[in-house]
Order: structure tokens, then sequence, then C-alpha cells
């Protein structure tokens, strides 16, 4: 006797809520969690990438539509944005843009992930560590610290160091305390049963924290990318434009809207390809029975 | 034949093995002047059953984590094998309440995670866990993740688990709680088989009288805040033959009664 | 942290983090960072001064407004895709997206739309702050058990009644926790488009302070941001757990 696996629907990615869905059957979900053979058609419909291609049609056909309307000259339709989108894959402007802009991005990226997941475990682990940390971590969420980008600029002027650095302080804050949190928050009954099998501590930490800990780690990761990619942009836009935030100023500067919507829509799609890649990471590499419940 | 409650505090077994745990004036304080055990001695003879039995607050999940050494107590000792213990140790395997299976697991690693820990190479490892898989009736789920598992199933991987350790003494904090009453009963059942089979020393955590009279050969009884020894009862139940035969043995049933009476007082 | 048995809180690093600040300005180590001290004085001093009031003003007004956009437009949004499938299919996949993804990137196509104005900076608050509140708003309607739905219903509720007496306590929880992730999206938010637009309030400010290497004032400036945003934030969190107290026995 098995019981039905829960029907867990898209997680907010944002906030350490993670709350349970439960059926809700006066409003007629409660026919969709019944298992019943399924029409092939239905099923079709019902499949979740059928609906995102269709709502992302939708969007698109309203873009067009949207478009022709006389709101404003700097508002151009979906198939001119696409038009603009396709020139600047075919001049490569768009490749050499992203490869200045990732440059930042990557290296900001890691460091953040290698230098935050260590800081939020010792948190987790250590208790003068969480002393000394958590009030400056704490603040600097809640912060904004994009408020600090004039202030690197001058330290540290408009080059590569400066983007990185922008990268770290927006993406680190949220991996620390996403860490911190998943470390502490370890079932208190599977460390102690670690202990009653004999496991040394490192042996408790490696085989029972971290990989209890990976789910939320790996949402704290995918949150600091989401805020890296903010810093990364912002840094463009407001430092030195290079790469794709000069292929956005630029365009504004000559009014080529369409491919500046371009630009940005470039971004914004590889920003989301790129955490969707680091959830496939997550699933393949450390929690596998997730594959399963997918 | 009638059970004899003794009233006597420590104990003294008739006709039996030499204790294989000793536990010596325990008590245990939590921080916060929350008193939880008050002078505890007993004794856990070699190849019983022994269940600590008792109303929720009397200790008894504190007690047992104590022998298992994952809690250290105020004051007092307790002897295994006739030495003293302070922390967790090979001869003594634990089963947790709510199954503590790591969920990114299989059922296999899952198993074999005691004997993985102790750097016990993988063919053997594989090896020791399968048949325990086996023994417990999970035979065919061993790629399966804790998630697929009905609660009986899972509390089963963590009974497999401890068995796989090979330890002298298998210590279960209500190992049957958190699933229905027919899988509970059946558990039961599959309890006594074991027993038979492995020869180990058990001591058991319950808070139900049916359950403690069914499986034991042994029943302390504690009173609540703080935990104290009240009772220690030996049900002289024959266990062989049909298991649901024993449900209707009159020694069963007076005992049961026996014991309800005297724990009703602690009721809130 | 206990240090021989005394509980040391944990704000208390922050006086240690304070001290060493200190140090590090009294021994001039870089032009950027001029000690503590210094830094308050300059607090205490352009906090009144009209510069910086007509800065806050700005800001606040922004903030404020935009906030409430995204909690009037967020929450029955996400309140209608937790009782509706359909419109739940339709936007969900929109919502998790744009929680996600790099909004500033959007923030200069508004900028073009609509100016560089109050408006921009407006409509940037609310593009950081809708999404969370959705999304929670939505978690929390889903999350009401069904034992309270049949509770209501045996008890002969009106759908009116039902909804006011009982779902809304249900849901505020979540909706709440919404709320308050959505503000402090929200403060990122206004400083971010007025980096951006950077001819008002504190982007205006910092820009000022900036390009003539005022460093004091800038980091008096910064302070008082980043002092607003947090107490903000534990405001709400305090306002949080006055609600919380029945959450978690909500099922």
């Amino acid at each position: 006797m098995v019981e039905r696996p829960s029907h867990l629907s898209a997680e907010p990615a944002g906030g350490l809520r993670l709350s349970r869905f439960s059926s809700f059957g006066t409003f007629g979900t409660r026919a969709a969690l019944i298992d019943r053979p399924t029409h092939p058609v239905a099923a079709f419909f019902n499949h979740p990438l059928t609906l995102r291609i269709l709502s992302a049609l939708v969007l698109f056909l309203a873009w067009e539509w949207a478009g022709r309307l006389p709101i404003s000259p700097a508002f151009p339709t979906f198939g001119e944005t696409m038009v603009g989108l396709w020139s600047m894959i075919a001049d490569f402007s768009l490749i050499r843009a992203f490869g200045i802009t990732l440059q930042p991005l990557a290296i900001g990226l890691v460091i953040s992930t290698l230098i935050g997941v260590a800081i939020g475990v010792a948190m987790g682990l250590n208790d003068k560590a969480e002393w000394l940390a958590s009030p400056i971590f704490i603040i600097a969420q809640a912060a904004p610290l994009a408020a600090l980008i004039p202030l690197i600029v001058f330290a540290y002027g408009i080059g590569l160091t400066a983007k990185t650095l922008v990268v770290c302080i927006m993406a680190m804050p949220v991996i620390v305390l996403n860490s911190f949190a998943a470390v502490r928050h370890t079932p208190l009954s599977l460390v102690e049963m670690g202990r009653s099998f004999l496991a040394s501590r490192r042996q408790v930490i490696l085989r029972i924290i971290l990989p209890a800990a990976s789910p939320v780690i790996f949402a704290g990761l995918r949150l600091g990318c989401a805020a890296g990619f903010i810093g990364a942009i912002l840094a463009e836009l407001l430092i030195t434009p290079t790469g794709i935030g000069d292929l956005i100023t630029y365009h504004r500067s000559i009014a080529e809207y369409p491919k500046m919507y371009a630009a940005i829509l470039s971004i914004i799609v590889f920003s989301v390809l790129f955490i969707e890649v680091i959830e496939r990471v997550e699933v393949t590499v450390f929690r596998p029975e997730k594959r399963a419940r997918r | 034949m009638t059970s004899r409650p003794n009233a006597a505090l420590a104990a003294a077994p008739r006709a039996h093995a030499e204790p294989v745990v000793e536990v010596r004036g325990v008590s245990k304080t939590y921080p916060g002047d929350v008193w939880a055990l008050d002078n505890i001695s007993v004794d856990f003879p070699r190849g019983q059953l022994t269940s600590l039995l008792g109303p929720s607050g009397c200790g008894k999940t504190t007690l047992l984590k104590i022998i298992a050494g994952l809690l250290p107590a105020t004051s007092g000792d307790v002897l295994v094998n006739g030495r003293p213990v302070s922390g967790p140790g090979p001869e003594r395997a634990f089963v947790f309440q709510d199954f503590a299976l790591m969920p990114w697991a299989t059922v296999m690693r899952n198993v074999a995670f005691g004997l993985e820990l102790r750097g016990v190479a993988s063919a053997e490892r594989e090896r020791v866990a399968r048949h325990y898989i086996d023994q417990v009736g999970l035979g065919g789920f061993e790629e399966k993740y804790p998630h697929e598992l009905s609660g009986g199933m899972r509390q089963r991987v963590g009974l497999a688990r401890a068995l796989s350790v090979k330890a002298d003494v298998l210590l279960m904090d209500e190992p049957f709680s958190a699933v229905d009453e027919q899988t509970r009963r059946k558990f039961q059942e599959d309890l006594l088989l074991l027993i038979g089979r492995e020869k180990k020393t058990f001591i058991f955590v319950t808070h139900s009288i049916e359950e403690a009279v069914y499986v034991s050969d042994r029943i302390v009884l504690l009173s609540p805040r703080p935990g104290r020894i009240s009772q220690v009862i030996e049900p002289d139940i024959s266990r062989e033959g049909d298991p649901d035969a024993i449900r209707r043995h009159p020694v069963y049933l007076d005992t049961v009664d026996a014991i309800w009476r005297g724990l009703k007082q602690y009721l809130d | 942290m206990v240090i021989h048995g005394y509980r040391i809180p944990m704000m208390a690093s922050l006086i240690l983090w304070a001290i060493l600040w200190e140090i590090v300005g009294q021994l001039e180590v870089t032009i950027l960072l001029p000690p503590l001290s210094r830094v308050a004085v300059r607090i205490v001093e352009i906090v009144p001064t009209p510069t910086f009031l007509s800065a806050l003003w700005i800001t606040g007004y922004a903030f404020v407004v935009g906030n409430l956009i995204a909690i009037l437009v967020g929450v029955p949004l996400g309140i209608l895709m937790g009782r509706s499938v359909i419109a739940d299919r339709i936007f969900l996949p929109w919502v998790n997206l744009f929680l996600s993804a790099p909004l500033t990137a959007l923030v200069p196509v508004i900028m073009v739309l609509f100016g560089l104005g109050q408006t921009t900076i407006i409509l940037t608050v609310v593009l950081f702050a809708i999404w969370i509140i959705v999304l929670d708003s939505r978690a929390g309607v889903r999350a009401i058990s069904p034992s309270l739905v049949e509770m209501a219903m045996s008890f002969g509720a009106s759908r009116w009644q039902a909804f006011s007496h009982i779902y809304v306590w249900a849901a505020l929880p979540e909706i709440l926790a919404g709320v308050r992730l959505g503000l402090i999206r929200a403060v990122k938010g206004v400083i971010i488009g007025q980096l951006l637009v950077s001819i008002v309030g504190f982007g205006a400010l910092f820009k000022l302070y900036g390009s003539r290497f005022l460093m004091e004032h800038f980091w008096a400036a910064l302070l008082v941001l980043f002092a607003f945003a947090f107490v903000l934030a534990e405001a709400l969190a305090w306002l949080e757990r006055r609600v919380d107290y029945y959450a978690a026995s909500r099922a």
C-alpha cells in the first residue's frame, strides 16, 4: 500500500515558505487528483509544456496586437522585436555582447557560491560564526545593496573587477542566509540517527546535514543567480555600458527600439534558462529522488 | 499461571540470563528545570524483550536515549556488557519513532547506512543489507525511495537498518506508533517471529498496554513527572502457537487489566 | 551565542563590527571608509536638511504608492489563481518566471515608455513587489484546510460569510508573508529605479555625493536608507508573528 504522492505544483522560488498545497474539493480541483484514464487529446492539452507554449503564444500575439496600437512610438510589435533579435544574432553582436556580460556574471556567481555556501554552512554549524555574521547578512538581505554600486565604482573603477564585485554583493546575502537556514533546519532525528550509528562529526556533516540541506541551498543559489543577473545588468547600465547593457543603451539612444527590446528579452530568457539549468543540476547530482517525484 | 507483579524496584529476574544492560541510579534534568527521570535503576536481561511502558511525560523515551548514548544522564551510570558507556556504541542499535530515513537515498542505501559509516566494503554492505531487507519483507523494494513507501514499509527499513549492524541490543522507540492499527498488529506478530529468529536483546518503548503485554518478556512501568519505576511485571504467557491466541489468553487479559488500573491515576 | 553561561544577543555582534569600522576609519586605510563616528555626525547633520528630506519624501511616496498598487492588484490575483484552476494555469508560469527574472532589465523599457519621472519609479516598485505577493496569496488560499471549508458549509455559512469570517483569516499568514517579502523587494526596486533614472530621490543624492567624493555624506545617507529598510523588515516580521500564532495549527 503506497501513499499517493502529494500534488506539489510549482513552489515559489522566492522566500523560504514551502507550503503544501492540499486539495480543495469544493472548488472542483479534487477531480483532478483522482486517477482516471485521460483522453490523449486532453492529456496533450494538460501537459505543462503545451500550456507554457500556448500561453507564450497568447502573450506574443497580444504583444503584436498591442504594438500596433498607437500608444507610443517606443513600443514595437512582437514581430519587429523578433526581426531585431534575428539581425543581432546574425551579425554576432548579440553573442559578443553576451560574452562580455557573462564574464563578471560567471566569475561573480562562482565566487559567491563558493564563499557564500561556505559561510552559510559555517554559520549553521557553529554558534560563534552565526553570532558574528548573521546580523550583517540579515541587514544585507533587507537592504537595497544596489545603492553601493556608486561606491564600488569609486573604489574599483569601471572594469571587470568592479562589475564582478557588484554581482558578488548582490548574490551573496541570499546564498549565505539560505545555506545557513538549510543547515539549521536539518531534521534532528536524522542527525541523531547518524550519531546512533556511530557517525563521526565529519560524516554527519558530509553525509547527512549537507544532503538534507541541499534543496534549500540550491533554492538559495537560484535566488542568488537571479540577484547576480540583476547585479550584472545594473553594473552595465550604471557603470559603463558594455555587453548587453551597451546594446540596450545604444539602441535606446538611437531610437532603435526593436533591437533594444530584443536585447532585453534575450537576457531575460537567458537568465531563466540558466536558473532552470541549476535546478536540473540539483536534481541530477544531489537529489535523485526529486526526479522520481516529478 | 498468574503473573507476579513485583513491588520491588530493582530487577530480581527469576531464572534469567545475566543482564546485558544495567542502569544504575540514572537521573535526568533538562535545562529549564524539567525533571525527567529520578534515580532509575533497572536491569535488562540478555536475550529478552523488555518494555518501558508509561503515560506521556514519564521519561521512557528519555531513558531509552540515555541507554542508547544519545542523551547524557545528569547522574548515574549505564553499563553495557559490564562496561560503563557514555555515548553510542556498536553493540546498541536504535529504531526511531519517525523512521529517520534519508529521503535522498534508496532503501538499499538507507539500510546499509550503518555499515557504510563503519567503512564496510560496498559489496559486503549490499549483501548484508539485502539479507535483512528480505527478512523484513521488503524484497524487491531495494531501489525505491522513502517517499514511495507507506509508513509501515518505512519503519521496516528502519528496522532492517538496525538489524544490519548486528548489534547485541536493539532499542526501539515507539516503533509502531506512526502506523495504522492493522499494520501495527501485523508488526507486533512479525516482531515475535523476529525475536524468535534473531536472539538479540530488545528494549522497547511503548505507550500501548496491549502492545507491551503482547510482545514483552518483561514490562517496566514508569510513572510520570518525574519518571520513576513503579512496577516490574513479567507476564507468564506462552508465545508458542497461534499469535492471535495470545490476545485471548487469560494471563494476557488479566495483566492488561491490572496495568490499566494502575496507570489510570496518572491520566490528566 | 553563549559565553561562560551568559547569553549574548545576536545584535551585539554589530557593536563589534561598528568598533572595527571605527578603527579602520581612524587608521585611514582607504578614502572610501571614513570613521563611523564622523559618519554618525553627518547623519545628524544631513537628516534635517531640505535636500535629504525631499529625497526621503520622493522615495517614500513612490514606495508607498507602488506597494499599494502591488497589494491591491497582487492579492486579488493571487486569490483568483488559488481558487480557479484555469486562472492558475494561465498565470502561474508567468508569475514564476518574473519572480526570478532580472527585472532590472525591464526598467529601461519602462523609462522609454513612461519617461524619467515618478511614474517609472512607481512602476519599478510594482514590478519588483507584485510577483511574490501574488504567489504567497495564492499559497495562502490553497493552504486553507478543506475541513474548514466543510465546517463552514455544514454550519450554513453564506459564501460571503465564509469568505470574510474564515477564509481571509485562514489565508492571512501567507498573504502577510508575501506582503512582507514584497515590501523588502520594493525597497530594492525603488532604489534601483532611482539609480537608473538618477535625477530624483536617493538616486540623485548618491550621484551628488559620489561625484563630489563626499564619502561621509554618502555613507550617512546609505546608513539611513539601510536602517530604514531593516526596521521595515523587522516591523513586518513582528506583525507577521502576531498573526502567526495560529498559523501552525491551521491544518
